[in-house]
């Protein structure tokens, strides 16, 4: 639950991120006036039409802030798993069809598909269960069309957690599969 | 009454066979007649409700009596009683209650009055003797039963300064032959990981915790060491070339292989008495166990299985493997015989038990249970399928490692803010205590033979 909130607050911050970068867009336009008249009429001069957005430049840059956001939403966000298991749970198939649709849009990119766990459990089984994650989390892209050649399965086990709290969240958060653009 | 030879008795046993030559110590045997250690099976290291013989330790003897002899004595004293307080069956007394002092009255078996010593409990008698010229140092050691007022070991031995604590230890090993049966742990080494700098690196110690050395400097993760039987090589997991890879790495002679399949390799174990290793492999989309060369090369696949199979342990005659597997459902400890096939499920208590270790004497498994989120170490008897639970209500315990004697057990435990290290305690639970004072975290210890050779 407490992860599930946290991603509602990244999301809320991304896309409030959005609209900052919208509205310095508008700015842009707004103070760039003039400088496209002087332009017109001088034959153009000077750094500041470097600067320059202009209209469809500014859609540009609304467009990429999105590709951004979606680059970003693919990196951070997370499968998790159930306690001992490398099974996808719905939600998890969810997600993963989301980072599917993204990497058909990005063909030239690879990604690691890094399995992680808990630390309960010893080392080196968990190693194992982390490979078993993300095989499982690798196998279910290529069967939604990704080449299995843009994609690395690797296991961490339980070497890098992201919350080392001794708490059911911190666990939870721990037991995950992270996509990395590499 | 003391008769010098060069080729002692126990020179067949191949603990002390390199030893003199090392050294060019002159060993004098105070008893030229050889006796079996059976004949002095004075103590049974695996009976679990062992009471601790208590041994009084005195002052050594300085013959010449200068100041760096006397400090150097005083030193080898503490070395002594340090070791001999470190494993489960021997306590070395205060030396407030002793009456007679051998120091001044006499080290040797016809000037100690024992009354002096059965008097006040002291079951168990060493004296010492230091002489020191020009940085060489020669140690005339004597170990005596109070109660039969008898000479049970006496060693000279000769060296530099430096040695000093090698040659405490050597006279200890001859003194857990002497009780026990057993060489014991005194030339045994300890690998283990510990973080440097945010990674985890592969060090070494002595038995003791002392005399660390990193082995590694990747800047990455490396995990589970394990030793060769002759403590010549040490394999690892790393992370150094990108997957998982298992290192075989010559100690000495800075060479070795890579394990390098496709997936992981990881969990190493060196087979007993040859340089093979068991390891878990996943090149074929299922997490196996296989029997590879001293080169990563597959002889053989050991397991058949699908699900994970992990953490393979030699049992100390190289016949069979305990390890993990999660073929029944939830992960447990099996063992299977390499040439037969044969599989046995060992574990049947609760839902998830891993990280088996075989006893050296065969009779035992030490392993890891989890139950709900408690983390704890238990020891099972193969034979009865009876287990111990030597760990509770102490932080998250894991990895147990048998010393070589099997007296007592390396883990890794959490119970000191929750940060991992190192720890040992005797084979019955008792005496559990941290074995290093180092910053960052350790794990994964792995105890090996005993043997005084590589340093």
């Amino acid at each position: 639950m407490k992860n599930r909130m946290w991603i509602n607050v990244v999301m809320a911050i991304l896309v409030a991120g959005l609209f900052f970068t919208v509205s310095c867009a508008k700015k842009t336009v707004y103070s760039d006036g003039t400088t496209i008249e002087d332009r017109s009429g001088s034959g153009g001069q000077s750094g500041v039409n470097g600067s320059a957005g202009g209209g469809s430049d500014s859609e540009a840059a609304i467009q990429q802030s999105k590709i951004m956001a979606a680059k970003k939403r693919f990196g951070n966000q997370d499968v998790h798993f159930e306690y001992d298991s490398a099974v996808l749970s719905p939600m998890a198939k969810m997600v993963i069809k989301e980072k599917a649709a993204w990497l058909k849009d990005n063909g030239s990119v690879s990604v690691s598909v890094e399995g992680h766990c808990d630390d309960r459990g010893t080392t080196e089984y968990n190693l194992a269960l982390g490979e078993r994650r993300a095989n499982a989390a690798k196998s279910y892209l290529v069967n939604l069309g990704i080449a299995a050649s843009r994609l690395t399965a690797i296991t961490y086990g339980e070497e890098k957690p992201i919350d080392s709290g001794k708490t059911e969240s911190a666990y939870r958060k721990n037991r995950r599969v992270h996509f990395a653009i590499n | 009454m003391n008769t010098q030879c060069s080729l002692c008795p126990m020179l067949k046993k191949d603990i002390l066979s390199t030893l003199y030559c090392f050294f060019g110590v002159a060993c004098i045997l105070f008893y030229a007649t050889p006796v079996s250690a059976k004949d002095y099976d004075y103590i049974n290291i695996s009976n679990p409700f062992l009471e601790k013989t208590p041994v009084a330790v005195t002052d050594f003897k300085a013959f010449n009596g200068h100041t760096v002899e006397i400090k150097d004595g005083k030193t080898a004293k503490q070395i002594l009683k340090d070791a001999l307080n470190f494993i489960g069956y021997l306590k070395t007394m205060n030396p407030v209650a002793f009456l007679s002092n051998p120091s001044e009255s006499g080290i040797q078996l016809g000037q100690i009055n024992f009354r002096d010593w059965t008097g006040i409990g002291a079951e168990l008698l060493i004296t010492g003797g230091i002489i020191e010229t020009q940085g060489k140092v020669k140690l005339k050691l004597r170990l005596f039963d109070t109660f039969n007022t008898k000479l049970l070991v006496g060693k000279v031995y000769s060296g530099p300064r430096s040695q000093i604590r090698k040659m405490i230890h050597l006279f200890c090993s001859e003194i857990s032959y002497k009780l026990t049966g057993k060489w014991g742990i005194f030339n045994s080494k300890i690998a283990f990981v510990s973080t440097v700098k945010g990674n985890k690196e592969i060090f070494t110690c002595d038995f003791d915790g002392q005399n660390i050395n990193q082995i590694t400097s990747h800047k990455t993760i490396s995990l589970s060491p394990s030793w060769s039987y002759d403590r010549k090589w040490l394999a690892y997991v790393s992370y150094a070339r990108g997957n998982p890879k298992i290192f075989i790495k010559n100690l000495k002679e800075k060479r070795g292989a890579i394990a390098n399949y496709k997936g992981m390799n990881i969990s190493p174990d060196w087979m007993p008495g040859q340089y093979k290793l068991a390891a878990t492999l996943s090149f074929s989309g299922d997490q196996e166990i296989y029997l590879l060369t001293i080169k990563g090369e597959i002889i053989k696949r050991i397991t058949k299985s699908w699900g994970i199979d992990v953490s393979p342990k030699f049992s100390p005659d190289g016949k069979k493997i305990a390890f993990t597997s999660k073929r029944t459902g939830s992960p447990q400890i099996f063992t299977k015989d390499i040439e037969s096939g044969r599989v046995q499920r060992l574990t049947f208590n609760g839902a998830n038990n891993t990280s088996p270790a075989w006893s050296p004497d065969g009779k035992k498994i030490a392993y890891v249970g989890i139950e709900k989120n408690d983390i704890d170490i238990f020891i099972m008897n193969i034979g009865s399928g009876k287990t111990v639970q030597l760990t509770m209500n102490n932080g998250d315990n894991e990895d147990p490692s048998w010393s070589p004697d099997g007296s007592m057990l390396a883990f890794t435990s959490t119970r000191e803010g929750g940060i991992p290290r190192v720890f040992v305690m005797n084979a019955s639970g008792s005496d559990q205590r941290r074995l290093l004072r180092l910053s960052g975290k350790q794990a994964q210890p792995d105890w090996s033979i005993s043997k005084d050779t590589d340093n």
